[in-house]
């Protein structure tokens, strides 16, 4: 496998031949004057009209992380990842990317940003390779770095025989991974995934998830949104919450799941007419229960133990699963269970 | 509270400095992206909007021509109604090709292709997308005057060598447009309202005495044709295809001058409207 960030002296850092600022004396693999963290946000609102998409955010992501923004639809996510971007004016608050504020020097944030947008936004009147040179000339690259960076991309993106495809001839995994060679294109320190495998098959998903993790092993921050826990799971070292534009818990997923849910969930199903009246006769049994319209779970540190104290109150549940406690878990207690859009 | 307020304080701040965040001088990569998709899949809608004027020119010029004869020029000369009409086109042409890559064009690659979307994301700036795709509308407005003026040589419609400075007048004419409709596209957010673009554009090539003089009009009407910005370019490149020089012409070039800055005015002052949500 080519590795992206090759090592120290090696390495032909991008220089974008027309970024100003503070960060532009940067030495080849080395960061300039590295600040611990490389986002912070406090207090972060945006206002669209009467509707508060992100509502007073606070969170710090040290460099080298992988930091994910988990909620909703609807809950803020999208927007917060615009204004770390620059593309998206904040109404209030402070934010700071390696130190800059994105919305003052856009250009020169964003020349150490790599983003993967929610929808697909690839260059459908270029053919595969162009769309990578194309989009670092953005970043005012050279050709002369950027034919080969292209080549060692398409290899990493499995996409080397799709060279000279037209992009619509892509699948939709194709695609992505299409759009994830891209925003590596200018070595970004810091990767903005905006739910990166909504819309894939596992496989795809998987080959996604196997990428990613090559990165953070190279030390890019990965700032990654999701709806799908699992995938959470996989790739987060810390989390934040968001719901209503608000975050409602934040730590990594195990201290999550240790905080918001028990070890263990234990479901019972009796058939939809019974799970409702049965709650009574389960009392006092695990930390807490909750009915669902199809089903009981019981939150317990001891699934077994707890569904053997099920069958001894002669309780005869039509199927029964002991499992360990998710992601899921936890999202479903802070944003609540009702559909949100 | 305190680190609320003077968050809110940078964030004005920033909003007060013009171009600091909104340029990083990088527009030839913009450009550089629609030359090379240009070469690869655009070639064939860059032919038909050549072929449009060329075709008008045949039917109005030589078919309506054969029936109208010959007609007063702009020097006070007889000439064909081919050579009356085909300056007009040129502007006609000029001004759609203008309008349709800085509305139409712009509103499609914002809200449907996303293109700008991915451009914004990089070093890029919503002010190097704006100048690269002018740039981009004006060069193609170049190719199409130069070859509209060598059909009109080979109609055996050129009678002087003032007649080529009709290419760079059309460029002129083009700025004009371009600059003023892509701040006119930050307004607008759907289809519908795009049409309004149509509505406007119809009747100014129908009436800016485009296929006859100005003089049938009453004079209410003259004045309005004279203060809409076509009759100026129609007037202008008649008046240079015969050579035909007045002071009229410094104010038609005048015009276009004012125009282009109004209109780049207007869109600068939009482009975190049109760009940045």
């Amino acid at each position: 496998m080519p590795e992206l960030h090759s090592a120290e002296g090696t390495s032909k850092k991008p220089v974008p031949a027309n970024e100003t600022g503070p960060t532009n004396q940067t030495e080849p693999g080395a960061v300039p004057a590295a600040p611990r963290y490389v986002i912070t946000a406090e207090n972060l609102t945006k206002t669209y009209g009467d509707v508060t998409a992100v509502d007073g955010i606070s969170f710090s992501v040290p460099a080298g992380e992988s930091f994910g923004l988990l909620g909703p639809n609807g809950a803020g996510k999208s927007t917060t990842m615009k204004m770390i971007g620059g593309v998206s004016q904040r109404t209030s608050g402070n934010l700071t990317i390696m130190g800059l504020d994105p919305e003052q020097n856009g250009p020169e944030v964003r020349a150490h940003l790599g983003v993967v947008p929610q929808q697909d936004n690839l260059d459908e009147e270029l053919k595969v390779r162009d769309n990578l040179l194309v989009y670092g000339r953005y970043f005012g690259l050279p050709m002369s770095y950027l034919k080969p960076k292209a080549d060692e991309l398409l290899e990493f993106a499995q996409l080397t025989d799709k060279a000279k495809s037209k992009v619509d001839a892509l699948s939709g995994g194709m695609k992505r991974r299409l759009t994830i060679a891209r925003s590596l294109i200018n070595e970004p320190r810091i990767l903005l995934l905006d739910e990166p495998t909504t819309g894939l098959d596992p496989q795809a998903r998987h080959i996604l998830w196997d990428r990613l993790f090559r990165l953070k092993e190279q030390g890019v921050t990965l700032i990654l949104t999701t709806h799908y826990m699992d995938e959470a799971e996989q790739l987060c070292d810390r989390l934040i919450v968001v719901d209503k534009g608000r975050i409602m818990a934040e730590g990594s997923p195990a201290a999550l799941i240790r905080d918001y849910s028990t070890r263990e969930v234990l479901e019972l199903r009796f058939g939809s007419e019974r799970n409702a009246s049965i709650g009574a006769e389960l009392g006092g049994i695990g930390e807490r229960l909750e009915t669902l319209p199809d089903r009981v779970l019981i939150y317990t540190h001891d699934g077994e133990a707890a569904l053997e104290e099920v069958s001894a109150r002669g309780l005869r549940p039509l199927t029964s699963l002991v499992r360990r406690s998710s992601l899921e878990d936890v999202f479903l207690r802070l944003t609540g269970r009702s559909l949100v859009d | 509270m305190t680190v609320l307020t003077q968050g809110h304080a940078v964030t004005e701040e920033a909003r007060n400095r013009r171009f600091g965040p909104l340029y990083s001088r990088n527009a030839r990569a913009v450009i550089g992206r629609g030359l090379m998709a240009t070469k690869s899949s655009n070639w064939l809608v860059m032919l038909s909007g050549f072929f449009e004027p060329v075709l008008f020119l045949i039917s109005m010029g030589v078919g309506m021509g054969a029936v109208v004869g010959s007609v007063t020029g702009p020097g006070g000369q007889e000439i064909s109604y081919a050579a009356y009409i085909a300056p007009a086109l040129l502007a006609v042409s000029a001004m759609n090709g203008a309008v349709y890559d800085s509305t139409w064009n712009v509103f499609f690659k914002m809200n449907f292709a996303r293109l700008y979307q991915g451009m914004l994301y990089t070093s890029l700036g919503p002010l190097d997308v704006a100048i690269g795709e002018i740039f981009l509308a004006l060069l193609r407005g170049l190719l199409y005057a130069t070859g509209f003026t060598a059909v009109m040589g080979l109609m055996g419609l050129i009678t002087t060598p003032w007649a080529l400075l009709m290419i760079p007048a059309s460029v002129l004419i083009a700025f004009g447009f371009a600059s003023f409709g892509m701040g006119i596209t930050s307004f607008m957010k759907t289809f519908q309202q795009m049409d309004w673009v149509n509505f406007i554009m119809l009747p100014m090539f129908l009436f800016s005495a485009t296929f006859y003089p100005l003089s049938v009009y009453p004079e209410y009407i003259q004045w309005l044709i004279q203060a809409m910005p076509l009759w100026h370019g129609v007037e202008l490149l008649r008046q240079i295809s015969a050579a035909a020089f007045t002071p009229a012409t410094a104010i038609h070039i005048g015009y276009y001058l004012v125009m282009i800055v109004l209109g780049l005015m207007l869109t600068t002052g939009r482009l975190r409207s049109l760009f940045l949500k």
